[in-house]
C-alpha cells in the first residue's frame, strides 16, 4: 500500500460526496445557483480533473479555478527576458520542466533550446548548483519560479552558493507569493468566490496565519487542503459547513503536512535571501503590488537580472486572449473565444492552456470540451 | 613462377587494443575491422559456421513462405540515456524494440540488422557490454543478427552511442491484426503493469535527485504474443506501448477504428512504486513509455483464455482486462475513476514534464 492509498478509498469518497450532497439540499444550491469554491492552487486544479471529482459532485457546488499555476500567470516579457539570458553563449540555463514550453513573444525556451541555447531540465535548484561546480568556465543560471513552495529551496540554493563561493552561479528570479494574488481576485469587480480551497504546499511553508484577512475582512471562509481526491472532498464539505452556518474560518484539512505556523526554518531562509518587489507582474491579471520578490542586495552578486543586464520588456498579452477573466473566475475555460480553436494544448496563444496544472489544459485534456461533456 | 607459399588465412579474432573508440576506428582500415571483429561479430556469433562475411545478409526464401505468407519488416532508433538503466540496456532496448514491432503485427521474427553510431571516447568494455546484451536478447527472443553496420563519430556529433535495428518476420496466413480492427462490445487487455520503463529512465538519469526500486519492463514479447494469438485467434489488434505510454496506444485504436474506448482505472496494473514516483514529480503513468507492455483488443467471448495465456506466460502473470471498445463517443478514451467520475485521456503534446510543485 502506498502512502497515498487511504486517500483513494472509494466508499469513503461515495459517503462525503452523499454528505456533500445534503449540505447542497440544505443550502438550496442549484445548478443554476450554485456555490463557487475557488481551489487557489493549480495542483488541485489538477487533482480535481485527474479524478474526475467535479463530475461526480451534485450541480450544486461549482469549482472555479484560481490563479495558483505559476507557470500559467508568468508574463510573456519575462520568457522573452529569459530567452535573451539563454541566447549568451557563456550561458547554461537550468529550469523546471514544465517552464520548457510556456509561449514567449517570440519562441519558448524549447524552441531556443532547438535554436542552439544551452538550456537545461533540472527537478531542483541544488542540480544547477551542482552544475555550477562541474562547470566552472560557464554561467549557470537558474530559472526560478513558483510560490512560497519552491522558493525556499531556491533561497536555500543561494545560501550555499555563498557559503561554497560558487562564482558562476545566479537566479533569474520569478518567484511570486500567494496571499496579494488572493486579495486581488477578492478585490476584482464581479468576485463571487463564495469559499477558498486553499493551496496545500504553500501552506506547508507560510501556515494559516496570513489567510485570516480573507476570513476577517472579506468574510469569506478558506480551507486548507491535501490534494489526493478525499482531501479534495473533505474540504468541500469542510467549506459548506461553514458556509450553511454563516461562518469564515481558516481550517486546516491537510493538518498531517500543514503546520499551524508553517515552516519557521524556511520562512527564515526566504526572509534572508529575497525581498518583496514594489510590482510584479502577472500575466493576465495585470501587475499586482508586492507580489513578486527579488534578490537582497546582499546576494547581488547571485542575481541574473543584475548580472545579465535584463532587458525587463513588458510584452501585452494578445488581445484576444481571455486567461485573465479565466484566473478570476469570471469566466469557464471554454467560454473564451479561442479556446479548442486558435488556443490548444499544440498551440497554447494563453498560458493557462500550457501547464498542466492550466485551467484551459486540464479541460481540454481531461475533461472534454465542456464540463461534464465526459 | 612465384615461389612463395601463401600463409594459411588466419580465422582468429582480432582484438580492439584501447581503452577508448577513438576516430580511428571508423576510418574502415585495421582498428575498425579489429573493433568490429572483437566486439561485434564475435557476440553476435555471425560467421561462426565460418562462411565468409559479405556485404549482406541471405535469407533463404524458400524457408521464409513454409512459415506464412506476407513478409513483415520495420525500423527502429534507440537513443535512450543512459545507456545503462536498471532492467536493460540501449542493446538489450533495440533488440525487443524491433522484435516486439514485429510481434505486435502477428509476425514471428527472423532476423535483425544492427547499426550503431558510436561517438569518439566510448569506453570499448561499455559496447562490449552493449554488444553481448543485444546478442543474449537476440538468443532470448530466438532472432539472429544477420547484419550490421559501425560508424564512428567526432565527440559531440552524438551522444554515446546511438542504434538502429530493422528486423523481419513472417506472418502466417490468415492472420490479419490491423489498428483499425476494433469493434464494439471488445475488450481491451495488458499483459503487465504499465510505466516501469519510463520510471526507470527517468529515475536513472543524472541529474535526477529521486531513486527508485522500479526496473525497466524492457523484453521480448514474441513467446507471450505467440501464446495469445493460439489461445485467442480472434484477437482484432496488439500494439507495443512505447513512447506515449498506454494513452497515445489507446488514442489511436479509437481515432483508426472510429470507436470510442472506455478504461476502468482500477483496473489497471501500475506497480504502487511507479503511482509513488508519478505523485512525487507531477507524472501520469498513463503517459509513460513501455518497453514490454503489450495492449491487445479481443473478442469478448476470447477474453477468458487470452487473460488465461497472458498469466501464465512469466511476461504476463500480471495480466487484466482493462476496458471495452464502445460506440460512443468514437475516437475518445474515457477512464471512468474509482470515484464513479470520469475523465478524457487525451494525447500529451510532447514528453510529459515534471510538473513545479
Amino acid at each position: 500500500m502506498t502512502m497515498t492509498e487511504p486517500f483513494h478509498d472509494r466508499d469513503t469518497g461515495r459517503r462525503l460526496i452523499d454528505r456533500i450532497g445534503e449540505k447542497l439540499d440544505r443550502l438550496g444550491a442549484t445548478e443554476r445557483a450554485p456555490i463557487h469554491l475557488m481551489e487557489v492552487c493549480g495542483g488541485h486544479t489538477h487533482a480535481i480533473f485527474r479524478h474526475g471529482l467535479a463530475g461526480v459532485l451534485p450541480p450544486g457546488v461549482e469549482f472555479l479555478h484560481g490563479p495558483g499555476c505559476p507557470v500559467c500567470v508568468l508574463p510573456m516579457g519575462r520568457i522573452d527576458d529569459c530567452v535573451a539570458i539563454a541566447d549568451d553563449p557563456r550561458v547554461i540555463l537550468t529550469t523546471f520542466g514544465d517552464a520548457m514550453r510556456v509561449p514567449g513573444s517570440k519562441k519558448s525556451l524549447l524552441q531556443a533550446k532547438a535554436d542552439g541555447a544551452d538550456i537545461r531540465m533540472v527537478y531542483s535548484p541544488l542540480d544547477a548548483l551542482a552544475l555550477a561546480r562541474r562547470n566552472p568556465d560557464r554561467e549557470v543560471v537558474f530559472f526560478g519560479l513558483g510560490f512560497e513552495t519552491t522558493m525556499p529551496s531556491t533561497a536555500l540554493t543561494i545560501q550555499r552558493a555563498e557559503r561554497e563561493g560558487i562564482a558562476n552561479f545566479s537566479l533569474f528570479c520569478n518567484h511570486i507569493t500567494i496571499i496579494p494574488t488572493i486579495k486581488a481576485v477578492l478585490d476584482s469587480p464581479g468576485m463571487n468566490v463564495d469559499g477558498f480551497i486553499g493551496p496545500g504546499h504553500v501552506s506547508m511553508v507560510i501556515g494559516l496565519r496570513p489567510y485570516r484577512f480573507i476570513a476577517k475582512r472579506y468574510n469569506r471562509p478558506l480551507v486548507v487542503a491535501g490534494f489526493e481526491p478525499l482531501d479534495v472532498l473533505q474540504s468541500v464539505w469542510m467549506l459548506l459547513d461553514q458556509i450553511g452556518c454563516g461562518a469564515a474560518e481558516i481550517e486546516n484539512q491537510y493538518a498531517r503536512i500543514v503546520p499551524e505556523n508553517g515552516n519557521p526554518q524556511a520562512i527564515g531562509a526566504i526572509g534572508d535571501v529575497f525581498e518583496l518587489r514594489d510590482v510584479f507582474e502577472w500575466r493576465g491579471l495585470g501587475s499586482i503590488d508586492h507580489s513578486g520578490v527579488a534578490i537582497r542586495a546582499r546576494y547581488a552578486r547571485f542575481d541574473a537580472e543584475r548580472r545579465f543586464a535584463v532587458k525587463g520588456v513588458t510584452v501585452s498579452d494578445p488581445t484576444s486572449c481571455q486567461c485573465g477573466e479565466v484566473l478570476k473566475g469570471a469566466i469557464k475555460p471554454w467560454q473564451c473565444k479561442l479556446f479548442g480553436g486558435a488556443c490548444t494544448p499544440e498551440t497554447p496563444v494563453g498560458a493557462l492552456m500550457v501547464s498542466s496544472e492550466g485551467a484551459c489544459a486540464a479541460y481540454h485534456q481531461y475533461g472534454g470540451l465542456r464540463k461534464g461533456a465526459a | 613462377m612465384n615461389a612463395i607459399t601463401p600463409l594459411p588465412l588466419r580465422r582468429s579474432r582480432h582484438r580492439v587494443q584501447q581503452p577508448t573508440v577513438t576516430l580511428a576506428h571508423g576510418g574502415g582500415g585495421s582498428a575498425m575491422r579489429d573493433l568490429v571483429e572483437d566486439v561485434f561479430i564475435s557476440a553476435f556469433a555471425v560467421h561462426d559456421d565460418g562462411a565468409p562475411l559479405e556485404d549482406q545478409a541471405r535469407l533463404s526464401l524458400a524457408d521464409l513462405m513454409t512459415r506464412g505468407d506476407r513478409l513483415a519488416f520495420t525500423t527502429d532508433s534507440f537513443v535512450v540515456d543512459p545507456l545503462e538503466f536498471a532492467g536493460g540496456d540501449i542493446g538489450k532496448l533495440a533488440v525487443c524494440g524491433t522484435v516486439n514491432d514485429l510481434a505486435v503485427g502477428g509476425a514471428v521474427p527472423i532476423a535483425l540488422s544492427c547499426a550503431v553510431v558510436i561517438e569518439e571516447g566510448m569506453a570499448v568494455a561499455t559496447l562490449r557490454r552493449i554488444a553481448l546484451s543485444i546478442a543474449a536478447t537476440a538468443k532470448a527472443a530466438g532472432v539472429r543478427v544477420v547484419t550490421g553496420d559501425t560508424k564512428v563519430v567526432a565527440r559531440g556529433a552524438c551522444d554515446k552511442l546511438f542504434i538502429t535495428t530493422s528486423g523481419v518476420g513472417v506472418i502466417r496466413d490468415g492472420l490479419h491484426l490491423g489498428i483499425a480492427n476494433a469493434r464494439p462490445g471488445d475488450v481491451v487487455i495488458v499483459n503487465g503493469p504499465l510505466g516501469d520503463h519510463g520510471a526507470a529512465i527517468m529515475a536513472a538519469r543524472d541529474e535526477m535527485a529521486v531513486s527508485t526500486s522500479v526496473a525497466s519492463d524492457c523484453a521480448p514479447l514474441n513467446g507471450l504474443i505467440g501464446d495469445l494469438l493460439t489461445a485467442a485467434p480472434g484477437t482484432r489488434l496488439i500494439r507495443d506501448a512505447t513512447r506515449g505510454g498506454l494513452a497515445a496506444v489507446l488514442n489511436e485504436m479509437a481515432e483508426a477504428s472510429n470507436v470510442g474506448v472506455r478504461i476502468t482505472e482500477s483496473a489497471i496494473p501500475i506497480r504502487p512504486e511507479v503511482h509513488g514516483f508519478c505523485d512525487l514529480l507531477g507524472l501520469d503513468p498513463l503517459y509513460l513509455g513501455n518497453e514490454g507492455v503489450a495492449v491487445a483488443v479481443v473478442p469478448a467471448e476470447q477474453v477468458g483464455p487470452a487473460l488465461a495465456a497472458l498469466r501464465a506466460h512469466p511476461l504476463g502473470v500480471l495480466a487484466a482486462a482493462i476496458g471495452t471498445i464502445t460506440a460512443e463517443r468514437p475516437g475518445r478514451v474515457v477512464m471512468d475513476t474509482p470515484f464513479g467520475g470520469t475523465r478524457i485521456v487525451d494525447l500529451l503534446v510532447g514528453d510529459p514534464l515534471p510538473r513545479i510543485c
